[in-house]
C-alpha cells in the first residue's frame, strides 16, 4: 500500500476505467463498430464517428515506452525515488498509459521492458500500477 | 497583403515575492511599451492575453483582459484571453490576425505572472483545490506525476536512450541561459553557473536536474501589435510578424502523443514564409524546462530529430557570439518565468539592436520566438524590414 495519492473524480466517462480493477481486469474504451481503442475515453470514435463505444478487457500487459526516475518530493509524505512510465498497452493499439513501475529497483527499469498491471485500491479507485514481468 | 507588426515592448520589474499589485505590474509594462511605441492609451483598441484571469489559481494569472479594460476605462473594439489557445504566444499570433482582419489597429498583448508572490502569500492569492483531480490531470496525478517536469522528462529520456543525449549536452541550455542572464539587468537569476555545478545538482526527474527548471517569478511583459496601415502612429522601429503557427496536428495530450507539438508546429511555420531556418539570426525558445528548447531546435528544423544534443554540444553554436545565439536575455531559466512572452520581447530587443551588453553581433534581421511544451506550441517568426 502506497501513500495516499491525488485520486480522480469519477464521472460517467471515466468510472469504468478507474473501477475496472475491482475484478482484476484492465479495460479501455473501444469502438464496437471499427474496434479502435479510445483513450482517454470519449463518447465518440475518432476513427469512424460511431457512438457505439464500450469498455473492453485487455490482457493487462504492456511495454515500457519511456520513463523517468522521479526524485523530487511533490508532497511531504511522498516516498522517493520512484519510476513514472508510459506503458504501451498490449491489445489496445495506440493506447499509452502513464503509470508507475513498482516492485523493482528504480535503476532496473528500461525501455522495452515487459510489464503487467497490478491494481491498488484507494477509496473507490483502483489504480493500475505495473510491475516487470518475470 | 495586410501585415502585423510589434510596435512597442515593455516589461515590469521581475522578481520574487513582490508586493506591488499585479495590475500595477501590468500597467508598469504597458506604460513602458506605450513610451516605446509613441502611442497613448487612447490609441489602444484591442487587448489580448494568455490565459486570461485564473480565478482558482491567481498566481498563474492574476490579471485578465476584463480587469485591465475596466481599470483603465479602455475603449476597445476587440479582446481575447483564453487558456485554450496553443500556448502563450498564441495570444500574440491571434492579435496579429485581428489587426490584419481590421478588428483593431493597436492591440496590447500582455502576460502577467505572480506565482512567487502567490506562493508566499496564499491567504491573499489562494489556489483552489478540489478533493479529487479531473480532466487531463486524472491521467497523471494519481501516479504522482503532478509536475510538468515529469512529463517533459519522459520525452527527454527518449532522447537519452534513443539518441544518446548526454547531461553535458542538455546542460548547454541552462549554461547558456545563465551566462546571458548575467548581461540582462532585469534577469531574475544573476549568478554564474558552471558545468561542475550543473552536473552536481540534485535530480528532479531524470534526466532533468534542478538547473533545468525555471523559477516562479512575478512580472508582466507587454507587446503592442499594430496593423500594417497604422504604423504612421508609431515612432519606434516596427518588427514584422512575418509568420506564425499554432499547434498543428497530433493528439492534444502529454502522454498519447509520440512527439511534442513543437515538431509539427515548427514545420508549419515555414509553410507561411519564404524565410528559411538559415536566415534566422537568433532563436528565443521556450525553456520552462531546458529540454523543451531542444525540441524547438529540432522541430523548427535547425537540426534533425534527435540531433539537438549534438547541435548544442559545447555551447559555442548557441552562445551570444555563436552562429545561432539562443535565449540572449537568459530564457526563463535565467531571466525568470515570464511565461512565453519574454521570448518575443527579447526577439524585438535584438532585432532593433537594443540589447546593450547582450546585443548579438552583425545586423540581425530575423528571429524566432517560440512558446510551449507538450501539446502546447505557438511560434512567431519576426523580421525587421
Amino acid at each position: 500500500m502506497s501513500a495516499p495519492r491525488p485520486l480522480p473524480r469519477l464521472d460517467p466517462d471515466n468510472r469504468f476505467f478507474w473501477t475496472s480493477g475491482e475484478d482484476g481486469k484492465l479495460r479501455f474504451l473501444q469502438c464496437s463498430d471499427c474496434a479502435t481503442f479510445l483513450h482517454p475515453p470519449r463518447p465518440i470514435c475518432f476513427n469512424c464517428l460511431s457512438e457505439n463505444v464500450a469498455p473492453a478487457v485487455v490482457p493487462g500487459t504492456g511495454v515500457v515506452d519511456t520513463f523517468t526516475i522521479n526524485h523530487q518530493k511533490w508532497s511531504p509524505n511522498m516516498e522517493v525515488p520512484f519510476v513514472i512510465a508510459r506503458v504501451a498497452i498490449d491489445g489496445a493499439p495506440g493506447v499509452i498509459l502513464t503509470t508507475n513501475i513498482i516492485g523493482s529497483p528504480v535503476d532496473e527499469v528500461e525501455f522495452g521492458d515487459r510489464v503487467e498491471v497490478v491494481f491498488e485500491q484507494q477509496e473507490d479507485v483502483f489504480l493500475p500500477f505495473f510491475k516487470k514481468v518475470g | 497583403m495586410a501585415e502585423a507588426y510589434i510596435t512597442g515592448i515593455g516589461q515590469s520589474q521581475v522578481g520574487q515575492k513582490l508586493t506591488r499589485h499585479p495590475l500595477l505590474l501590468t500597467t508598469d509594462a504597458i506604460r513602458e511599451a506605450l513610451a516605446d511605441s509613441g502611442l497613448s492609451l487612447a490609441d489602444i483598441d484591442g487587448i489580448s492575453t494568455y490565459p486570461g484571469k485564473a480565478s482558482g489559481y491567481l498566481g498563474f494569472s492574476p490579471v485578465g483582459c476584463e480587469d485591465l479594460i475596466d481599470a483603465l476605462h479602455l475603449k476597445v473594439r476587440w479582446y481575447n484571453g483564453g487558456m485554450e489557445t496553443s500556448a502563450q504566444l498564441g495570444a500574440v499570433a491571434t492579435a496579429a490576425a485581428a489587426v490584419k482582419a481590421g478588428l483593431a489597429r493597436h492591440v496590447i498583448c500582455f502576460r502577467t505572472v505572480y506565482e512567487a508572490a502567490a506562493m508566499a502569500r496564499p491567504q491573499d492569492y489562494p489556489m483552489s483545490r478540489s478533493a479529487r483531480v479531473e480532466a487531463s490531470s486524472q491521467w497523471t496525478a494519481p501516479f504522482n506525476a503532478t509536475s510538468a517536469v515529469t512529463w517533459v522528462a519522459q520525452y527527454a529520456m527518449r532522447h537519452v536512450k534513443k539518441y544518446g543525449m548526454t547531461r553535458e549536452q542538455l546542460a548547454q541550455i541552462s549554461l547558456t541561459d545563465r551566462a546571458n542572464a548575467l548581461l540582462n539587468p532585469r534577469a531574475l537569476v544573476r549568478e554564474p553557473l558552471s558545468m561542475e555545478q550543473y552536473l552536481a545538482a540534485r535530480m528532479i526527474a531524470e534526466p532533468m536536474c534542478l538547473f533545468d527548471c525555471d523559477r516562479f517569478s512575478d512580472a508582466s511583459t507587454v507587446l503592442i501589435v499594430s496593423a500594417g496601415d497604422a504604423l504612421g502612429d508609431v515612432k519606434c522601429t516596427p518588427i514584422r510578424i512575418a509568420a506564425s503557427a499554432y499547434q498543428s496536428g497530433g493528439r492534444h495530450s502529454w502522454d498519447q502523443a509520440e512527439v511534442m507539438a513543437s515538431y509539427p508546429t515548427g514545420a508549419e511555420l515555414w509553410k507561411h514564409t519564404d524565410y528559411k531556418p538559415k536566415d534566422v539570426n537568433t532563436v528565443q525558445l521556450y525553456d520552462g524546462f531546458a529540454f523543451l528548447a531542444i525540441t524547438w531546435l529540432e522541430g523548427l528544423g535547425f537540426c534533425g530529430i534527435g540531433e539537438g544534443g549534438k547541435f548544442i554540444e559545447g555551447g559555442h553554436r548557441i552562445a551570444l557570439d555563436g552562429e545561432l545565439p539562443l535565449n540572449t536575455f537568459g530564457g526563463q531559466i535565467g531571466a525568470g518565468r515570464l511565461h512565453g512572452f519574454g521570448f518575443a520581447h527579447e526577439s524585438v530587443v535584438q532585432l532593433r539592436g537594443q540589447g546593450g551588453a547582450r546585443q548579438i553581433k552583425g545586423d540581425p534581421k530575423v528571429a524566432v520566438a517560440a512558446s510551449g511544451g507538450g501539446p502546447l506550441a505557438s511560434v512567431l517568426l519576426l523580421a525587421r524590414d
